[in-house]
Protein backbone atom coordinates (compact mmCIF):
# COMPACT_ATOMS: atom_id res chain seq x y z
CA UNK A 1 0.00 0.00 0.00
CA UNK A 2 1.24 3.48 -0.87
CA UNK A 3 0.79 6.10 1.81
CA UNK A 4 0.38 9.74 0.86
CA UNK A 5 0.65 12.50 3.47
CA UNK A 6 -1.78 15.15 2.29
CA UNK A 7 -0.77 17.61 4.99
CA UNK A 8 2.82 17.49 3.80
CA UNK A 9 2.53 17.19 0.01
CA UNK A 10 -0.76 18.89 -0.80
CA UNK A 11 -3.74 18.24 -3.00
CA UNK A 12 -2.17 18.96 -6.38
CA UNK A 13 0.61 16.43 -5.84
CA UNK A 14 -1.96 13.86 -4.70
CA UNK A 15 -3.99 14.19 -7.86
CA UNK A 16 -0.95 14.15 -10.10
CA UNK A 17 -0.19 10.73 -8.69
CA UNK A 18 -3.72 9.35 -8.59
CA UNK A 19 -4.59 10.58 -12.08
CA UNK A 20 -1.44 8.98 -13.48
CA UNK A 21 -2.77 5.52 -12.63
CA UNK A 22 -3.93 3.58 -15.65
CA UNK A 23 -6.21 0.62 -16.29
CA UNK A 24 -3.36 -1.84 -15.75
CA UNK A 25 -1.63 -0.18 -12.80
CA UNK A 26 -0.08 -2.35 -10.15
CA UNK A 27 -0.41 0.38 -7.53
CA UNK A 28 -3.97 -0.50 -6.61
CA UNK A 29 -3.96 0.32 -2.89
CA UNK A 30 -3.54 3.89 -1.64
CA UNK A 31 -3.82 5.44 1.74
CA UNK A 32 -4.18 9.18 2.34
CA UNK A 33 -3.26 10.45 5.78
CA UNK A 34 -3.79 13.91 7.34
CA UNK A 35 -6.83 14.89 5.27
CA UNK A 36 -7.91 17.42 7.96
CA UNK A 37 -11.24 18.08 6.28
CA UNK A 38 -9.63 19.30 3.04
CA UNK A 39 -11.79 19.81 -0.03
CA UNK A 40 -11.86 17.77 -3.23
CA UNK A 41 -9.77 14.80 -2.08
CA UNK A 42 -9.48 11.97 -4.62
CA UNK A 43 -11.71 13.53 -7.26
CA UNK A 44 -11.83 12.62 -10.93
CA UNK A 45 -10.24 9.20 -10.48
CA UNK A 46 -10.45 6.85 -13.45
CA UNK A 47 -8.63 3.62 -12.65
CA UNK A 48 -9.46 0.40 -10.76
CA UNK A 49 -7.70 1.46 -7.56
CA UNK A 50 -8.74 1.60 -3.91
CA UNK A 51 -8.06 4.81 -2.01
CA UNK A 52 -8.55 4.96 1.75
CA UNK A 53 -8.67 8.35 3.41
CA UNK A 54 -7.73 8.16 7.10
CA UNK A 55 -9.83 10.87 8.69
CA UNK A 56 -12.65 13.24 7.82
CA UNK A 57 -12.93 14.99 4.49
CA UNK A 58 -14.37 18.33 3.32
CA UNK A 59 -16.36 19.20 0.23
CA UNK A 60 -16.63 16.89 -2.81
CA UNK A 61 -14.44 13.93 -1.84
CA UNK A 62 -14.59 11.26 -4.56
CA UNK A 63 -16.44 13.58 -6.94
CA UNK A 64 -16.66 12.52 -10.61
CA UNK A 65 -15.23 9.14 -9.68
CA UNK A 66 -14.97 6.40 -12.30
CA UNK A 67 -14.02 2.82 -11.42
CA UNK A 68 -12.15 3.58 -8.20
CA UNK A 69 -13.15 2.65 -4.68
CA UNK A 70 -12.79 5.50 -2.20
CA UNK A 71 -13.10 4.68 1.50
CA UNK A 72 -13.44 7.56 3.96
CA UNK A 73 -12.38 6.38 7.38
CA UNK A 74 -14.14 9.28 9.08
CA UNK A 75 -16.98 11.61 8.17
CA UNK A 76 -17.51 13.28 4.82
CA UNK A 77 -18.25 16.91 3.97
CA UNK A 78 -20.84 18.38 1.60
CA UNK A 79 -21.22 17.05 -1.94
CA UNK A 80 -19.27 13.84 -1.44
CA UNK A 81 -19.35 11.68 -4.59
CA UNK A 82 -21.07 14.41 -6.61
CA UNK A 83 -21.46 13.41 -10.23
CA UNK A 84 -19.87 10.00 -9.69
CA UNK A 85 -20.00 7.84 -12.83
CA UNK A 86 -19.02 4.40 -11.51
CA UNK A 87 -17.00 2.76 -8.77
CA UNK A 88 -17.72 2.88 -5.06
CA UNK A 89 -17.49 5.26 -2.12
CA UNK A 90 -17.74 4.00 1.44
CA UNK A 91 -18.09 6.49 4.30
CA UNK A 92 -17.44 4.96 7.70
CA UNK A 93 -18.88 7.94 9.61
CA UNK A 94 -21.59 10.46 8.67
CA UNK A 95 -22.06 12.31 5.41
CA UNK A 96 -22.91 16.00 5.09
CA UNK A 97 -25.46 17.54 2.76
CA UNK A 98 -26.06 16.70 -0.92
CA UNK A 99 -24.25 13.38 -0.90
CA UNK A 100 -24.04 11.89 -4.39
CA UNK A 101 -25.61 14.92 -6.07
CA UNK A 102 -26.28 14.27 -9.79
CA UNK A 103 -24.28 11.02 -9.65
CA UNK A 104 -24.80 8.77 -12.68
CA UNK A 105 -23.57 5.41 -11.48
CA UNK A 106 -21.69 3.33 -8.94
CA UNK A 107 -22.49 2.77 -5.29
CA UNK A 108 -22.19 5.08 -2.27
CA UNK A 109 -22.41 3.54 1.19
CA UNK A 110 -22.76 5.57 4.40
CA UNK A 111 -22.28 3.62 7.63
CA UNK A 112 -23.58 6.49 9.75
CA UNK A 113 -26.22 9.10 8.85
CA UNK A 114 -26.48 11.30 5.80
CA UNK A 115 -27.60 14.91 6.07
CA UNK A 116 -30.07 16.92 3.98
CA UNK A 117 -30.54 16.60 0.21
CA UNK A 118 -28.93 13.14 0.06
CA UNK A 119 -29.06 11.97 -3.56
CA UNK A 120 -30.36 15.27 -4.92
CA UNK A 121 -30.89 14.96 -8.67
CA UNK A 122 -29.37 11.46 -8.67
CA UNK A 123 -29.15 10.07 -12.17
CA UNK A 124 -28.43 6.38 -11.74
CA UNK A 125 -26.25 6.04 -8.67
CA UNK A 126 -27.17 3.64 -5.87
CA UNK A 127 -26.91 5.04 -2.35
CA UNK A 128 -27.22 2.93 0.79
CA UNK A 129 -27.35 4.75 4.13
CA UNK A 130 -27.15 2.58 7.24
CA UNK A 131 -28.60 5.35 9.40
CA UNK A 132 -30.98 8.23 8.64
CA UNK A 133 -31.17 10.81 5.86
CA UNK A 134 -32.08 14.49 6.28
CA UNK A 135 -34.73 16.66 4.69
CA UNK A 136 -35.29 16.97 0.94
CA UNK A 137 -33.39 13.80 0.19
CA UNK A 138 -33.65 12.57 -3.41
CA UNK A 139 -35.02 15.94 -4.50
CA UNK A 140 -35.58 15.73 -8.29
CA UNK A 141 -34.04 12.26 -8.32
CA UNK A 142 -34.10 10.86 -11.83
CA UNK A 143 -32.89 7.27 -11.62
CA UNK A 144 -31.04 4.89 -9.35
CA UNK A 145 -31.84 3.61 -5.88
CA UNK A 146 -31.71 5.30 -2.50
CA UNK A 147 -31.81 2.84 0.40
CA UNK A 148 -32.31 4.24 3.90
CA UNK A 149 -32.06 1.77 6.76
CA UNK A 150 -33.13 4.34 9.33
CA UNK A 151 -35.56 7.26 8.97
CA UNK A 152 -35.98 9.89 6.27
CA UNK A 153 -36.52 13.61 6.96
CA UNK A 154 -39.08 15.99 5.48
CA UNK A 155 -40.05 16.05 1.80
CA UNK A 156 -38.48 12.78 0.65
CA UNK A 157 -38.33 12.49 -3.13
CA UNK A 158 -39.82 15.89 -3.90
CA UNK A 159 -40.40 16.32 -7.67
CA UNK A 160 -38.76 12.99 -8.40
CA UNK A 161 -38.72 11.12 -11.69
CA UNK A 162 -37.94 7.41 -12.01
CA UNK A 163 -35.65 6.78 -9.05
CA UNK A 164 -36.61 4.22 -6.37
CA UNK A 165 -36.47 4.91 -2.64
CA UNK A 166 -36.48 2.20 0.00
CA UNK A 167 -36.90 3.28 3.61
CA UNK A 168 -36.93 0.93 6.57
CA UNK A 169 -37.91 3.43 9.28
CA UNK A 170 -40.22 6.44 9.38
CA UNK A 171 -40.55 9.02 6.64
CA UNK A 172 -41.24 12.40 8.22
CA UNK A 173 -43.07 13.59 5.10
CA UNK A 174 -43.13 12.87 1.40
CA UNK A 175 -42.29 15.59 -1.10
CA UNK A 176 -44.52 16.71 -3.95
CA UNK A 177 -45.42 13.86 -6.31
CA UNK A 178 -43.69 11.19 -4.23
CA UNK A 179 -45.81 8.27 -3.06
CA UNK A 180 -45.66 4.92 -1.32
CA UNK A 181 -45.45 2.00 -3.73
CA UNK A 182 -45.95 -1.70 -3.77
CA UNK A 183 -42.87 -3.86 -3.08
CA UNK A 184 -42.68 -6.41 -5.91
CA UNK A 185 -40.27 -9.39 -6.23
CA UNK A 186 -37.95 -7.42 -8.51
CA UNK A 187 -37.60 -4.74 -5.83
CA UNK A 188 -36.75 -7.32 -3.16
CA UNK A 189 -34.12 -8.57 -5.56
CA UNK A 190 -32.58 -5.11 -6.07
CA UNK A 191 -32.64 -4.44 -2.36
CA UNK A 192 -31.10 -7.81 -1.47
CA UNK A 193 -28.22 -7.09 -3.82
CA UNK A 194 -27.64 -3.53 -2.61
CA UNK A 195 -27.80 -4.43 1.09
CA UNK A 196 -25.27 -7.21 0.52
CA UNK A 197 -22.95 -4.87 -1.38
CA UNK A 198 -23.28 -2.30 1.39
CA UNK A 199 -22.57 -4.89 4.11
CA UNK A 200 -25.86 -4.13 5.78
CA UNK A 201 -27.75 -6.87 7.59
CA UNK A 202 -31.21 -5.27 7.36
CA UNK A 203 -33.88 -7.49 5.80
CA UNK A 204 -35.37 -6.39 2.46
CA UNK A 205 -38.90 -7.25 3.68
CA UNK A 206 -38.64 -4.55 6.35
CA UNK A 207 -38.46 -1.73 3.79
CA UNK A 208 -41.17 0.34 2.14
CA UNK A 209 -40.74 1.51 -1.42
CA UNK A 210 -41.47 5.07 -2.52
CA UNK A 211 -41.33 6.63 -5.94
CA UNK A 212 -42.84 9.10 -8.34
CA UNK A 213 -46.61 9.41 -8.68
CA UNK A 214 -45.76 10.64 -12.20
CA UNK A 215 -48.27 13.47 -12.04
CA UNK A 216 -45.83 16.34 -11.96
CA UNK A 217 -43.73 15.52 -14.98
CA UNK A 218 -46.46 14.13 -17.25
CA UNK A 219 -48.77 16.34 -19.20
CA UNK A 220 -52.35 16.10 -18.00
CA UNK A 221 -54.96 17.28 -20.46
CA UNK A 222 -57.04 18.73 -17.60
CA UNK A 223 -54.28 21.26 -17.07
CA UNK A 224 -54.22 22.35 -20.73
CA UNK A 225 -55.96 25.61 -19.82
CA UNK A 226 -53.11 26.56 -17.51
CA UNK A 227 -50.59 26.83 -20.32
CA UNK B 1 -20.21 32.42 1.45
CA UNK B 2 -18.76 33.34 4.83
CA UNK B 3 -16.97 31.44 7.55
CA UNK B 4 -17.97 31.14 11.16
CA UNK B 5 -16.07 29.73 14.09
CA UNK B 6 -17.09 29.58 17.71
CA UNK B 7 -15.66 28.16 20.88
CA UNK B 8 -17.35 27.77 24.24
CA UNK B 9 -15.00 26.49 26.91
CA UNK B 10 -16.11 24.16 29.66
CA UNK B 11 -12.59 23.52 30.92
CA UNK B 12 -11.17 26.59 32.68
CA UNK B 13 -7.61 25.49 32.01
CA UNK B 14 -8.14 26.28 28.32
CA UNK B 15 -9.22 29.89 28.98
CA UNK B 16 -5.71 31.37 28.60
CA UNK B 17 -5.59 29.80 25.13
CA UNK B 18 -8.97 30.96 23.86
CA UNK B 19 -7.57 33.65 21.55
CA UNK B 20 -4.93 31.34 20.15
CA UNK B 21 -7.43 28.55 19.45
CA UNK B 22 -9.96 30.90 17.89
CA UNK B 23 -7.32 32.51 15.69
CA UNK B 24 -6.23 29.16 14.33
CA UNK B 25 -9.84 28.23 13.63
CA UNK B 26 -10.50 31.61 11.99
CA UNK B 27 -7.53 31.37 9.64
CA UNK B 28 -8.71 28.00 8.27
CA UNK B 29 -11.88 29.80 7.17
CA UNK B 30 -9.98 32.42 5.14
CA UNK B 31 -11.10 31.10 1.76
CA UNK B 32 -14.75 31.27 2.84
CA UNK B 33 -14.38 34.98 3.60
CA UNK B 34 -11.23 36.88 2.67
CA UNK B 35 -12.89 40.35 2.65
CA UNK B 36 -12.91 41.08 6.35
CA UNK B 37 -12.81 39.34 9.68
CA UNK B 38 -13.95 39.90 13.20
CA UNK B 39 -13.93 38.30 16.57
CA UNK B 40 -15.88 38.67 19.80
CA UNK B 41 -14.26 37.44 22.97
CA UNK B 42 -15.84 37.21 26.40
CA UNK B 43 -13.00 37.92 28.82
CA UNK B 44 -12.56 38.48 32.51
CA UNK B 45 -15.42 39.77 34.59
CA UNK B 46 -14.50 42.39 37.18
CA UNK B 47 -17.18 43.26 39.70
CA UNK B 48 -18.60 46.70 39.06
CA UNK B 49 -16.55 47.35 35.90
CA UNK B 50 -17.61 47.28 32.28
CA UNK B 51 -15.95 47.41 28.88
CA UNK B 52 -16.67 49.60 25.90
CA UNK B 53 -14.90 48.72 22.67
CA UNK B 54 -14.74 51.52 20.12
CA UNK B 55 -13.28 51.83 16.66
CA UNK B 56 -11.99 54.80 14.71
CA UNK B 57 -10.77 55.22 11.15
CA UNK B 58 -8.28 57.80 12.46
CA UNK B 59 -7.20 56.25 15.78
CA UNK B 60 -4.27 58.65 16.30
CA UNK B 61 -6.62 61.59 16.54
CA UNK B 62 -9.61 59.93 18.19
CA UNK B 63 -7.74 57.99 20.88
CA UNK B 64 -5.30 60.78 21.82
CA UNK B 65 -5.92 61.92 25.41
CA UNK B 66 -9.11 59.84 25.40
CA UNK B 67 -8.44 58.44 28.86
CA UNK B 68 -8.00 61.92 30.33
CA UNK B 69 -10.96 63.45 28.49
CA UNK B 70 -13.39 60.67 29.26
CA UNK B 71 -12.36 60.50 32.93
CA UNK B 72 -13.00 64.22 33.21
CA UNK B 73 -16.36 63.93 31.46
CA UNK B 74 -17.77 61.22 33.69
CA UNK B 75 -15.75 62.10 36.74
CA UNK B 76 -14.48 58.54 37.23
CA UNK B 77 -11.30 56.62 36.66
CA UNK B 78 -11.15 54.93 33.24
CA UNK B 79 -8.42 53.08 31.39
CA UNK B 80 -8.04 52.91 27.64
CA UNK B 81 -6.27 50.02 25.94
CA UNK B 82 -5.54 50.94 22.32
CA UNK B 83 -5.17 48.13 19.80
CA UNK B 84 -4.65 49.42 16.28
CA UNK B 85 -7.96 50.96 15.15
CA UNK B 86 -9.80 49.78 18.26
CA UNK B 87 -9.72 50.81 21.88
CA UNK B 88 -11.15 49.01 24.87
CA UNK B 89 -12.30 51.37 27.59
CA UNK B 90 -12.56 49.96 31.09
CA UNK B 91 -15.02 51.97 33.20
CA UNK B 92 -17.45 51.67 36.11
CA UNK B 93 -20.48 49.63 35.09
CA UNK B 94 -23.00 52.25 36.19
CA UNK B 95 -21.28 54.93 34.07
CA UNK B 96 -21.73 53.15 30.73
CA UNK B 97 -24.64 55.24 29.45
CA UNK B 98 -22.99 58.46 30.58
CA UNK B 99 -19.69 57.50 28.98
CA UNK B 100 -21.34 56.64 25.69
CA UNK B 101 -23.16 59.93 25.62
CA UNK B 102 -19.97 61.84 26.45
CA UNK B 103 -18.07 59.94 23.79
CA UNK B 104 -20.65 60.78 21.16
CA UNK B 105 -20.17 64.42 22.03
CA UNK B 106 -16.38 64.62 22.31
CA UNK B 107 -15.35 61.92 19.78
CA UNK B 108 -18.07 61.80 17.11
CA UNK B 109 -15.81 59.75 14.82
CA UNK B 110 -15.62 56.85 17.28
CA UNK B 111 -17.94 53.91 16.57
CA UNK B 112 -19.06 51.58 19.31
CA UNK B 113 -18.22 47.95 18.50
CA UNK B 114 -19.53 46.48 21.73
CA UNK B 115 -20.47 47.32 25.27
CA UNK B 116 -20.91 45.05 28.23
CA UNK B 117 -19.32 43.47 31.25
CA UNK B 118 -17.01 41.04 29.47
CA UNK B 119 -17.39 41.37 25.69
CA UNK B 120 -14.72 42.81 23.39
CA UNK B 121 -15.23 42.96 19.61
CA UNK B 122 -12.51 43.53 17.05
CA UNK B 123 -13.22 43.65 13.33
CA UNK B 124 -11.58 45.03 10.25
CA UNK B 125 -11.31 44.73 6.49
CA UNK B 126 -8.55 42.37 5.38
CA UNK B 127 -7.45 38.77 5.52
CA UNK B 128 -8.42 36.99 8.75
CA UNK B 129 -4.79 36.22 9.61
CA UNK B 130 -3.83 39.88 9.22
CA UNK B 131 -6.81 41.09 11.22
CA UNK B 132 -6.02 38.65 14.06
CA UNK B 133 -2.42 39.86 14.06
CA UNK B 134 -3.34 43.55 14.15
CA UNK B 135 -5.44 43.08 17.26
CA UNK B 136 -3.23 40.51 19.01
CA UNK B 137 -6.17 38.12 19.06
CA UNK B 138 -3.97 35.09 19.94
CA UNK B 139 -3.11 36.79 23.26
CA UNK B 140 -6.74 37.16 24.35
CA UNK B 141 -8.07 35.04 27.16
CA UNK B 142 -11.68 34.32 27.93
CA UNK B 143 -14.54 31.92 28.47
CA UNK B 144 -15.99 31.86 24.97
CA UNK B 145 -15.68 33.61 21.64
CA UNK B 146 -17.03 33.84 18.12
CA UNK B 147 -15.20 34.66 14.91
CA UNK B 148 -16.30 35.46 11.38
CA UNK B 149 -14.68 35.69 7.98
CA UNK B 150 -16.73 37.67 5.50
CA UNK B 151 -17.42 37.35 1.80
CA UNK B 152 -19.78 40.27 1.36
CA UNK B 153 -23.03 39.96 -0.56
CA UNK B 154 -25.59 42.30 1.03
CA UNK B 155 -23.60 45.42 1.85
CA UNK B 156 -20.21 46.99 1.17
CA UNK B 157 -16.87 45.68 2.38
CA UNK B 158 -16.27 48.08 5.26
CA UNK B 159 -15.21 47.79 8.88
CA UNK B 160 -18.76 48.44 10.03
CA UNK B 161 -20.12 45.85 7.61
CA UNK B 162 -17.88 43.17 9.12
CA UNK B 163 -19.17 40.78 11.76
CA UNK B 164 -19.74 40.27 14.71
CA UNK B 165 -22.56 42.74 15.23
CA UNK B 166 -23.46 43.82 18.71
CA UNK B 167 -26.71 45.64 19.38
CA UNK B 168 -27.12 45.00 23.09
CA UNK B 169 -24.98 44.64 26.19
CA UNK B 170 -22.69 41.61 25.97
CA UNK B 171 -24.59 40.37 22.92
CA UNK B 172 -23.15 39.57 19.55
CA UNK B 173 -24.14 37.77 16.40
CA UNK B 174 -22.39 36.45 13.31
CA UNK B 175 -24.10 35.23 10.17
CA UNK B 176 -23.44 33.09 7.14
CA UNK B 177 -26.13 33.68 4.55
CA UNK B 178 -28.33 36.54 3.44
CA UNK B 179 -31.65 37.87 4.68
CA UNK B 180 -34.35 38.92 2.24
CA UNK B 181 -36.68 40.84 4.57
CA UNK B 182 -34.09 42.96 6.34
CA UNK B 183 -35.31 46.30 4.98
CA UNK B 184 -38.89 45.90 6.18
CA UNK B 185 -37.71 44.48 9.47
CA UNK B 186 -35.31 47.40 9.91
CA UNK B 187 -38.24 49.81 9.55
CA UNK B 188 -40.34 47.80 12.00
CA UNK B 189 -37.53 47.85 14.54
CA UNK B 190 -36.98 51.59 14.03
CA UNK B 191 -40.64 52.20 14.87
CA UNK B 192 -40.04 50.24 18.07
CA UNK B 193 -37.09 52.48 18.84
CA UNK B 194 -34.40 49.92 18.00
CA UNK B 195 -31.98 51.68 15.68
CA UNK B 196 -29.39 50.13 13.38
CA UNK B 197 -26.30 51.90 12.11
CA UNK B 198 -25.58 50.24 8.77
CA UNK B 199 -27.34 48.93 5.64
CA UNK B 200 -26.24 45.44 6.58
CA UNK B 201 -28.76 42.58 6.81
CA UNK B 202 -27.01 40.85 9.71
CA UNK B 203 -27.16 43.91 11.90
CA UNK B 204 -30.95 43.78 11.55
CA UNK B 205 -30.97 40.19 12.80
CA UNK B 206 -28.83 41.20 15.77
CA UNK B 207 -31.10 44.15 16.51
CA UNK B 208 -34.15 41.90 16.22
CA UNK B 209 -32.79 39.54 18.86
CA UNK B 210 -31.87 42.47 21.13
CA UNK B 211 -35.40 43.84 20.76
CA UNK B 212 -36.93 40.47 21.63
CA UNK B 213 -34.72 40.16 24.68
CA UNK B 214 -35.56 43.71 25.78
CA UNK B 215 -39.16 42.54 25.76
CA UNK B 216 -38.54 39.72 28.16
CA UNK B 217 -37.54 36.87 25.86
CA UNK B 218 -34.61 34.67 26.71
CA UNK B 219 -32.02 34.31 23.98
CA UNK B 220 -33.41 30.86 23.21
CA UNK B 221 -36.94 32.25 22.83
CA UNK B 222 -35.68 35.15 20.71
CA UNK B 223 -33.95 32.70 18.38
CA UNK B 224 -37.13 30.57 18.17
CA UNK B 225 -39.12 33.66 17.23
CA UNK B 226 -36.46 34.55 14.66
CA UNK B 227 -37.15 31.32 12.76
CA UNK B 228 -40.61 32.74 11.95
CA UNK B 229 -39.69 36.39 11.49
CA UNK B 230 -36.38 36.29 9.64
CA UNK B 231 -36.67 35.36 5.99
CA UNK B 232 -33.63 34.17 4.08
CA UNK B 233 -30.65 31.95 4.44
CA UNK B 234 -28.82 31.87 7.68
CA UNK B 235 -26.61 30.02 10.02
CA UNK B 236 -26.33 32.25 13.07
CA UNK B 237 -23.98 31.93 15.98
CA UNK B 238 -24.78 34.24 18.89
CA UNK B 239 -22.97 35.08 22.07
CA UNK B 240 -24.12 36.43 25.41
CA UNK B 241 -22.20 36.98 28.62
CA UNK B 242 -22.79 33.42 29.77
CA UNK B 243 -23.59 31.56 26.65
CA UNK B 244 -23.33 30.62 23.07
CA UNK B 245 -26.14 29.66 20.69
CA UNK B 246 -26.56 28.30 17.17
CA UNK B 247 -29.52 28.29 14.81
CA UNK B 248 -29.93 27.46 11.10
CA UNK B 249 -32.82 28.33 8.82
CA UNK B 250 -35.29 25.56 7.89
CA UNK B 251 -33.64 24.90 4.51
CA UNK B 252 -30.17 24.77 6.10
CA UNK B 253 -28.07 25.28 2.96
CA UNK B 254 -25.39 27.13 4.87
CA UNK B 255 -22.98 24.62 6.33
CA UNK B 256 -22.43 24.04 10.03
CA UNK B 257 -20.47 21.48 12.00
CA UNK B 258 -20.29 21.21 15.75
CA UNK B 259 -18.03 19.30 18.09
CA UNK B 260 -18.36 18.67 21.79
CA UNK B 261 -15.98 17.19 24.32
CA UNK B 262 -15.69 17.48 28.11
CA UNK B 263 -13.50 20.52 27.49
CA UNK B 264 -15.45 22.58 24.96
CA UNK B 265 -18.27 23.04 22.48
CA UNK B 266 -17.00 24.22 19.11
CA UNK B 267 -18.65 25.48 15.97
CA UNK B 268 -17.22 25.64 12.45
CA UNK B 269 -18.66 26.33 9.03
CA UNK B 270 -16.59 23.34 8.01
CA UNK B 271 -14.88 20.50 9.80
CA UNK B 272 -11.55 22.02 8.68
CA UNK B 273 -12.02 24.74 11.28
CA UNK B 274 -12.10 22.18 14.07
CA UNK B 275 -9.18 19.91 13.21
CA UNK B 276 -6.65 21.68 15.42
CA UNK B 277 -8.75 21.48 18.59
CA UNK B 278 -7.47 19.22 21.37
CA UNK B 279 -9.13 15.81 21.43
CA UNK B 280 -11.11 16.42 18.24
CA UNK B 281 -10.53 12.79 17.19
CA UNK B 282 -12.74 11.62 20.03
CA UNK B 283 -15.20 14.52 20.05
CA UNK B 284 -18.87 14.08 19.30
CA UNK B 285 -19.13 15.74 15.88
CA UNK B 286 -22.51 16.54 14.33
CA UNK B 287 -24.39 18.93 12.09
CA UNK B 288 -26.99 21.11 13.82
CA UNK B 289 -30.51 20.32 12.62
CA UNK B 290 -32.43 22.91 10.59
CA UNK B 291 -34.78 25.28 12.45
CA UNK B 292 -33.51 24.03 15.79
CA UNK B 293 -32.07 26.24 18.49
CA UNK B 294 -28.95 25.04 20.29
CA UNK B 295 -27.67 26.78 23.35
CA UNK B 296 -24.94 26.32 25.93
CA UNK B 297 -24.65 28.28 29.16
CA UNK B 298 -21.95 28.64 31.76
Amino acid sequence: MLTFDLGEKGLRALHEELHAQTQTTNETAWEIVNPKGSHAIAVGLDAPIEVTVRGSTGYYCGGMNKQATVVIDGSAGPGTGENMMSGKIVIEGDASQYLGATAHGGLIVVKGNASSRCGISMKGVDIVVHGNVGHMSAFMAQSGNLVVCGDAGDALGDSCYEARFFVRGEVKSLGADCEKKEMRPEHIEILTRLLAEAECDAKPEEFTRYGSARKLYNFDVDNAGDY
Amino acid sequence: MCGIVGLFLKDKSLEPKLGEMLTEMLITMTDRGPDSAGIAVYGDDTEGRAKLTIQAANPDVVFEHLERDLAAAINEHVTVRVKDTHAVIDLPEDKMAEARAALKEMRPDARVMSAGETIEIYKEVGLPGDVAQRFDIPQLTGTHGIGHTRMATESAVTTLGAHPFSTGPDQCLVHNGSLSNHNSLRRTLAREGVMTETENDTEVAAAYLTWKMQNGHTLGEALEAGIDDLDGFYTFVVGTKDGFGVVRDPIACKPAVMAETDQYVAFGSEYRALVSLPGIEDARVWEPEPATVYFWNH
